[in-house]
Formats: C-alpha cells, sequence, structure tokens
C-alpha cells in the first residue's frame, strides 16, 4: 500500500498530441477548410465584407449548437430546434407588429421590441421545459418528444403567421442582427475608413485570453499537472493571437464588430464556463457518461434534464429572434433545416452520440466548418444539390474518423 | 453401465484465474445428477464448458458423449448432438407466442414461409408432454415462471434431447410449481432421458437425484451414489464449503457502541410486477462501530433491500421506518438518504458506480460536488488535492488522478467507489460485494479500509456472497433467504454451515 510513486508527469510530445489529436484536428480542418476556400474563391472569402456576411449568417446557428451541445452530451437530442426557432420568430413579427393571424376574431396589441424579445425567449424556455419535462420525468425518449415539438411548431409558426410573412420588424429590433458597434474613433486606413474601437476590443480579448491561459499554466505548473508540452503551448497561444487579431483586423475593414458578434461571443464564453467549471455542467457530463451511476451518487438526473431543454428552448427562441431580424420578416419557412446544421455542428465538433462527451468550443468549430463550407461553396457556385452531398459526406467522415479512432484505442 | 457424459481433466482458465481445473464428472443414461457447489465454485463455468459457449481449444480435457469424444465449437454442435441448457435467466422472448418461441431458429417453414399450424399442433403435443395446460399462441409475457420454465423444457423436447441441463432450476419458483418440475424430470428419467441439475436447494435434491457431484473452487471434490447409502445434508454442506478460515484478514480492534443505524418492518415490491413481494418485514440495525454482513444465495434479496433503503432506488411500495442515531429519517430519495447519511457502494462497479470515460478524479468528488465547490463553481485545485488525498490514504494505484477508470483493475475501480462515498462522509456505509472480482491482495487491502472505517466509529453493512468474507470481517451475520431474515449470529458463534443450514431449513418449511 505504500509504493504509490507520485510520478511527475513529464511533457511528452508525441504522447499529449496523440491524446489530444481530436481536438487539434478540428482546428486543422476549419483552417484547412478556410484556406481550401480562399483559394478557390479567388480571395473572396477572407475579404471584409464576407467574413462580416459569414458570421452574421451562421450566428443563429451556433447559438444554438451551444444548447445542443448540453443536450447531446447529457445523451439526448432535440429535433424540434428548427422550428421553435422558425415559430419564436414568428410570435416575435406577431408583437412587435400588432399582426392578428386572424383580425376579424381578435387584435394583438404592439409591443415594443425589448418586452416582445423578453416575452419570446421566456416562451422559448416554456417550450423546452414543456418537453424536457416529458423527457426527464416520463422517461419519453427525447427524440420521440421533439420529434413531436417539430411537427408541432412547425404548424402553429404556420397558424401564428396566418400562412403569409409578417414584417417589417422595429429598426431598433433589426439592429440585433444588422448593427454595428459604433466606432468612437475616427480613423482611416489606406484611405479607407478603418474601425479602430474593432480592433482594440479584439486586441484586449486577446490579451486576456493570453493572460488567463498564462495563469493557468503557472498554476498547472506549480502542482506538476502542466501535461501540455511548452512548445505546442505557445505555438497554441501564438495562434490564437493571430487568428484573433487578424480576425478584428479584418473586421475593422468593414463595419467593426456586429452586435450579434457580441452576443455570440459573451454566450460562448459563458457556456464554456459552464461546461468546464461549475457543477451544473460536471452533472450533465457525469449524467451523459453513465446515468445510472451519476443517478445512485446522488445526481438529480430529472432535474438536471429538465433543465438542460429549458435552456436549449431559450437558445432557440434566441436563434429564432436572431434571424427573423436578420431577414428584417417573419416567414413560414424560417427555421426549416436548422435543427440538422445544429445537430451536424455538435457531431463535426467531437460531440459523441452515445453522450458524456463534447466540447463547446467543439460545437463552436463545428458550426463554422459547415458555415465556411456553405459559404464557400456558394461563393463558388456549387448548386445546392451538390452542397448536401458535400456537407452529408463531411459530417460522415468526421463521426466515421471519431468512431475508428475511438476503436482503435 | 456404460455412462452417456464423461468430462475428463476439464481445465479453464481466464487471464489471472484458474475457474476449473481438472474437473471430472460422468453421467449414467436415465439419471437425474445434481451438481452442488458455492456460488463462484465453477459449476456455471463447467456447463459453458459441456454446451459450447466456451469451444473446443479454450479447455484442455475432453467430452465424450455416447461414447464418441465430442469437440463443440458453438452451442447449436451441442444441441445438434441432444444435450440442452436451460439457463437461470430464461431465454424466451416475451412478446412472441409459446410456439413461436419453441420454434425459434428452427421454424416450420417452406421457402422462408412459416407454416403456422403444424407449429401449432406440434406444441400442443409438447404441452401435453410437459403438464402445461395452455394454447400454444399465448404470449410468453402472460406466463408466470414456473410456466415459462416449462415451456423451455418443452423447447428441449423438440430438439430431441438426450441430457438435460438445468441451471438453479426452481429458484423462482414457488412450491408447487417446484415440485411439478421434479416430477417432470423423474419422469424424463423414466423415458430414459438423463438431467444435470445445479441448485443449492439441498432438499430437492435429496428427493430426486441419484448422483450428487460437489465442485469446490473449481474442483470436483467428491462424487455421493444417493442409493449405495443415505446421504445427508449435512454430509453435503461439508464437502461445500469444508476448507479452513487462513489468515486473510486483518485484525481489528472491535469497541462497539450504541445501535447507530436501525432498520424496522422494511418491505418492498418488485418495480414491475407490483404483487410481488422481494422484501419482506426485514428488521436490522447496526451498532457504532460494528461491522455487519448480510449472507445469502443469489438473488435472495440483499441487493434489493440495500438498494430499497438507498434513496428507494429499488422497487415500489416500500414502507418500514430508518431510524439513525435513534431519530427516524426520510430516505424517500438518493439525495435524501445521502443527505441523512447513508453510502451504497454497489456490487456492479461498471454499470453502476463508475462514469467509466471519466477520469479518477471527476469520479471521486462525483457524489459531493458542492464539496468541492463555491456557489457551484468548481475549485479545481481543491478538488485536485481531494482526489490525491484519497488516491493516497487507499492505496488507488494509477498514474494520476488524470487516469480514465475504465483502464484501472478491479481492485482500484473499487477503491475509487470507495474514496467517491468517504467523501461524503457518511454515517452508515453498505457496502454490496465490496471484493467482486478483486484479486487476493487487493482484498486484503478493502477489508483494512472495511476496518478502518468501522474503528472510525461509523457503521457498515457488507453484503457479500462469499460465506468466508463475511465470516472474516463481520462482528455479526444476517441470514437472508427469499427476501427474509432467516437467521442472525454473531461471527464468532457462526460457522458456513450454520450459514447454510439457516438457508435450507428456511426452503424446508
Amino acid at each position: 500500500m505504500t509504493d504509490i510513486s507520485t510520478p511527475q508527469v513529464k511533457p511528452d510530445f508525441m504522447r499529449f498530441v496523440k491524446a489530444n489529436i481530436r481536438d487539434y484536428a478540428l482546428l486543422l480542418s476549419l483552417l484547412a477548410i478556410m484556406v481550401f476556400f480562399q483559394f478557390n474563391t479567388n480571395g473572396t472569402l477572407f475579404k471584409p465584407v464576407n467574413m462580416t456576411n459569414l458570421l452574421l449568417q451562421n450566428s443563429y446557428i451556433v447559438v444554438m449548437a451551444l444548447g445542443m451541445l448540453l443536450v447531446i452530451v447529457a445523451g439526448h437530442i432535440d429535433l424540434s430546434v428548427g422550428s421553435v426557432s422558425g415559430f419564436i420568430g414568428a410570435v416575435a413579427a406577431v408583437l412587435m407588429t400588432g399582426t392578428s393571424p386572424n383580425p376579424d376574431l381578435f387584435t394583438i396589441p404592439k409591443f415594443d421590441f425589448v418586452t416582445a424579445s423578453i416575452l419570446c425567449l421566456a416562451l422559448g424556455g416554456a417550450i423546452g421545459a414543456v418537453q424536457g419535462y416529458f423527457v426527464a420525468y416520463y422517461k419519453i425518449p427525447a427524440f420521440i418528444v421533439t420529434l413531436a415539438g417539430m411537427l408541432i411548431f412547425k404548424g402553429l409558426a404556420l397558424s401564428v403567421l396566418g400562412g403569409a410573412s409578417v414584417g417589417p420588424l422595429p429598426k431598433t429590433f433589426q439592429l440585433l442582427s444588422t448593427g454595428f458597434l459604433a466606432d468612437i474613433f475616427d480613423v482611416q486606413l489606406m484611405g479607407a475608413p478603418f474601425n479602430l474601437l474593432a480592433l482594440l476590443i479584439g486586441t484586449v480579448i486577446t490579451t486576456l485570453l493570453i493572460y488567463f491561459n498564462f495563469k493557468d499554466r503557472r498554476s498547472q505548473l506549480q502542482h506538476g499537472l502542466a501535461e501540455e508540452p511548452e512548445a505546442i503551448f505557445y505555438g497554441r497561444n501564438i495562434l490564437v493571437a493571430v487568428a484573433l487579431i487578424g480576425f478584428s483586423f479584418i473586421m475593422a475593414q468593414y463595419k467593426g464588430l456586429p452586435n450579434v458578434l457580441i452576443v455570440m461571443f459573451a454566450l460562448i464564453a459563458l457556456f464554456v464556463f459552464i461546461t468546464t467549471r461549475t457543477t451544473f455542467g460536471r452533472r450533465i457530463y457525469a449524467m451523459g457518461g453513465n446515468e445510472k451511476a451519476a443517478k445512485l451518487s446522488g445526481v438529480n438526473t430529472e432535474r438536471l434534464t429538465f433543465w438542460i431543454f429549458t435552456i436549449m428552448g431559450a437558445l432557440a427562441a434566441l436563434g429564432g429572434l436572431i434571424f427573423a431580424a436578420r431577414l428584417n420578416v417573419a416567414t413560414p419557412k424560417a427555421g426549416a433545416g436548422f435543427e440538422l446544421e445544429v445537430i451536424a455542428a455538435c457531431f463535426i465538433g467531437g460531440a459523441a452520440v452515445t453522450g458524456g462527451v463534447g466540447k463547446i468550443i467543439g460545437a463552436v468549430i463545428g458550426a463554422f466548418i459547415i458555415g465556411v463550407m456553405n459559404n464557400g461553396m456558394s461563393i463558388m457556385g456549387i448548386g445546392i444539390d451538390w452542397q448536401f452531398v458535400i456537407k452529408g459526406a463531411v459530417l460522415m467522415f468526421a463521426v466515421f474518423l471519431d468512431v475508428y479512432y475511438k476503436n482503435k484505442g | 453401465m456404460q455412462p452417456i457424459l464423461e468430462m475428463r481433466g476439464i481445465t479453464k482458465t481466464f487471464p489471472g484465474v484458474k475457474a476449473l481445473s481438472d474437473v471430472t464428472l460422468d453421467v449414467r443414461p436415465a439419471e437425474i445428477h445434481a451438481v452442488v457447489g458455492e456460488n463462484g465454485a465453477g459449476k456455471s463455468t463447467l456447463m459453458k464448458v459441456l454446451s459450447g459457449v466456451y469451444p473446443h481449444g479454450t479447455y484442455s480435457g475432453e467430452i465424450h458423449f455416447e461414447g464418441v469424444e465430442r469437440k463443440f465449437g458453438k452451442i447449436s454442435d451441442s444441441e445438434e448432438s441432444g444435450i440442452i441448457i436451460i439457463h437461470q435467466e430464461l431465454a424466451l422472448v416475451p412478446l412472441l407466442s409459446i410456439a413461436e418461441n419453441i420454434f425459434l431458429g428452427h421454424e416450420t417453414s417452406k421457402y422462408g414461409v412459416i407454416n403456422r399450424f403444424e407449429a401449432i399442433s406440434r406444441t400442443k403435443d409438447l404441452l401435453k408432454k410437459v403438464g402445461l395446460n395452455e394454447h400454444p399462441n399465448t404470449l410468453i409475457t402472460n406466463l408466470g415462471t414456473g410456466k415459462q420454465q416449462l415451456v423451455e423444457i418443452a423447447k428441449a423436447l423438440n430438439k430431441k434431447v438426450k441430457l438435460l441441463i438445468l441451471d438453479e432450476p426452481t429458484s423462482s419458483l414457488n412450491e408447487t410449481d417446484s415440485n411439478a418440475l421434479l416430477d417432470l424430470l423423474m419422469g424424463f428419467r423414466e423415458e430414459g432421458i438423463s438431467s444435470i441439475m445445479i441448485s443449492h436447494k439441498l432438499n430437492e435434491i435429496s428427493k430426486v437425484a441419484d448422483r450428487i457431484t460437489v465442485i469446490r473452487d473449481g474442483m470436483t471434490v467428491d462424487t455421493l451414489d444417493c442409493h449405495a447409502e443415505k446421504i445427508s445434508e449435512d454430509r453435503i454442506i461439508k464437502a461445500m464449503v469444508g476448507r479452513e478460515l487462513t489468515d486473510r484478514f486483518p485484525p481489528r480492534k472491535a469497541t462497539i457502541g450504541e445501535p447507530i443505524f436501525e432498520v424496522k418492518n422494511w418491505s418492498c415490491y418488485h418495480p414491475l410486477h407490483a404483487e410481488r413481494q422481494m422484501i419482506k418485514n426485514v428488521d436490522l440495525h447496526v451498532r457504532k462501530g460494528e461491522v455487519v454482513g448480510i449472507a445469502g444465495l443469489m438473488g435472495s434479496g440483499r441487493t434489493e433491500l440495500a438498494m430499497s433503503i438507498f434513496g428507494r432506488a429499488y422497487g415500489q411500495k416500500i414502507s418500514g421506518e430508518i431510524l439513525i442515531n435513534g431519530k427516524a429519517v426520510d430516505v424517500s430519495t438518493i439525495p435524501k438518504a445521502m443527505a441523512a447519511g447513508i453510502a451504497y457502494a454497489t456490487e456492479d462497479r461498471k454499470t453502476y458506480g463508475l462514469v467509466l470515460i471519466d477520469h479518477i478524479k471527476h469520479n471521486i468528488t462525483l457524489a459531493n460536488l458542492d464539496g468541492v465547490a463555491n456557489v457551484s463553481v468548481v475549485d479545481d485545485l481543491v478538488e485536485l488535492a481531494i482526489a490525491n488525498k484519497y488516491r493516497r490514504d487507499l492505496g488507488i494505484r494509477c498514474s494520476s488522478v488524470f487516469q480514465t477508470t475504465v483502464n484501472l483493475s478491479g481492485g482500484n475501480q473499487q477503491k475509487v467507489v470507495l474514496s467517491k462515498w468517504l467523501f461524503t462522509a457518511p454515517e452508515v456505509l453498505i457496502l454490496d460485494e465490496p471484493t467482486r472480482g478483486i484479486d487476493v491482495g487487493a482484498k486484503y487491502e478493502i477489508y483494512g479500509i472495511i476496518n478502518q472505517l468501522a474503528e472510525a466509529g461509523k457503521a457498515v453493512i457488507v453484503i457479500s456472497s462469499e460465506m468466508q468474507e463475511l465470516l472474516g470481517i463481520s462482528d455479526r451475520i444476517y441470514v437472508m433467504n427469499e427476501g427474509k431474515f432467516v437467521g442472525e449470529m454473531p461471527a464468532k458463534e457462526a460457522s458456513q454451515e450454520k450459514i447454510m443450514r439457516a438457508i435450507m431449513k428456511s426452503w424446508d418449511k
């Protein structure tokens, strides 16, 4: 009982790379895909205006992927997010414009956009809560519950809109998706306006991120826990710094940082924190890894599942609001197929169908892999038919690699 | 008389364990041959060798059946030669009919189209033979366990059985059904069909068996002929357990105080079959610093008792009272039971104990995350210190606490489970089969941990199928059978014979 040596964990380059190959492969794939499209679109991909568009197009997918990752890690699935986001977009439009689907029967008062948005987020949370209730307490498979939800809210969206598009939406509400952080400086770069604020914010965030990385690293070294080899640690930080500052530099050349980007980054940071640092997040992973063991360890698995679906519902609502604000109109077709992109993002990002495995950053990168592919292929003029085929193949390939390497040990 | 079956020098090893060592078994034509032994003695392994579950080549030794050496590569090989095994857990498809089950795998079909009427008429004949008065179209799910057992036997008859193997056939049957089954076996004997019956119920064995083979620690100890002399149950028990206790248990200074954990009139019903009472009015108490053992055969209700106490994790219609330090406590949910100071370490580490894909540190803190968190935010360094403390205290052998638990040995996995529960600082620990599947060295360490807990003034309940283990570590032993406590004795006065006799006596009633 006494011969327990505490072997100092030596940073072993190859061993570490092997253990974390999935994370690096994901990041490198995104880079490779970006470089590929940069060449094949004659440099259009990285143009400031296109980068901005790319972000705006994918923001709602990223937002919903955050919630979906929790759902998938918990061992469930949510097929209803597309319909729910479409339905919420419809409700938002109806409330903000005061359009009644059936004016002969009843009228709807016109709400200001803040009240309407809050009501919509609450409604989304409530929808998630109801679905979560059936999954958690009646043990009905989430696949069934949310399949039903998908149909129900698709129908309700149609009904709320009276089968037609409702718009336009208030200007102030549109700013959620079309507005940018106003520049407080007035700077020119090479004869064009340059949004110095965007670059500054980018630099500050990068500095903070690297500061925290180094702080963690120091604490790890103190406790003999630094498994990551130095070369990789520095390489990773330099890469992140270049990417973030480069990105904000590109954004600064157009209109600066979109409002929705700020919302998205704040949510990503929040969800990374929740999944890695809180007891709530830890319990989700434990439940997804072995529900019976988690339950016998005193984790209230029912309540946990309930809350996960509630969060998912609220995020689907936010996604719906962003999408409606972007189009400036709520259409009956809004949200169709979103659930597929959101789920694909999580699986490409390394989440496991069996639950217990997956990272927020992975899901975000997965969402951007799909987003860059959508954007790049469209610019290249590839037809929508082949776009579906290619995206499907990428999803299949990503999951195949996962399973293949897992079986190989 | 030429035996119908001869197994000679059967040796079967699993990585690290010798399950069978030079076992000999012969069965004569038209004989009921009983195979007895403790849990884990190797009876089931022997039957798996015979029926081809472990194919020829994975064991050494010879099997002769009807005078010819047989090398079964798979189960269907042994079935073809007329050896049919009926397992303890019945292998019937619940939502198919009796006829469909009997003909499953070799349907009465032509070009893939099933001839239902032939199947039904042949099923009727078979059911008549086994004395089951049910229509062949009845679904299995609508039959009781006794009748399902008969369907299994009918299925065996359909396969032209020459040697029928029954693994604990009456363990889940009531008296009437058991007797019917035994009569049926005697009927088969008249027709020249031999049976091997694995059973713990010595009264049934004395009633029907012609000869008895006793297996202990993977070896044939004795073969007793019931016709040559009168075999007493004591003689069989002695052969089954006759071993000396060696110094396998660390010493403990027991200072036993007042009762701190009491269970009063505890009853519980099966979670699916609401009419089936699994735990029947159990009373139990554990004193401060005392280790209490619960002995019993598999299926006697020990795990069900423990899990129903631990936040109603098992069963329904639970009634009874739990007192800790003399005060009634609410144990209606797992978090409440934990808050009351109860911890339950499961018998099945992999399914119920650990998150195998996660590492040691996360597993250790899972049951008490708030103990390493500030307002729901986990403090990594505190958590790490806790994990390393238990790694040191319990001697968990690992490269670091970041090692995934799936890669740990059974003994180290068990120590992680124990660490998890120790970190919840319980008053009462229920350890269900704490040393199952663990090597001797790790067992000794686990016993040491149990002793430390008792010395620290906790109440410890140990459920174990290894009677020696219970005798070695407990202060007091309850004997459980069929959901009831059928005996209670101080460990000093207890012996394996006494425990076995208590179980047997409860069946005789």
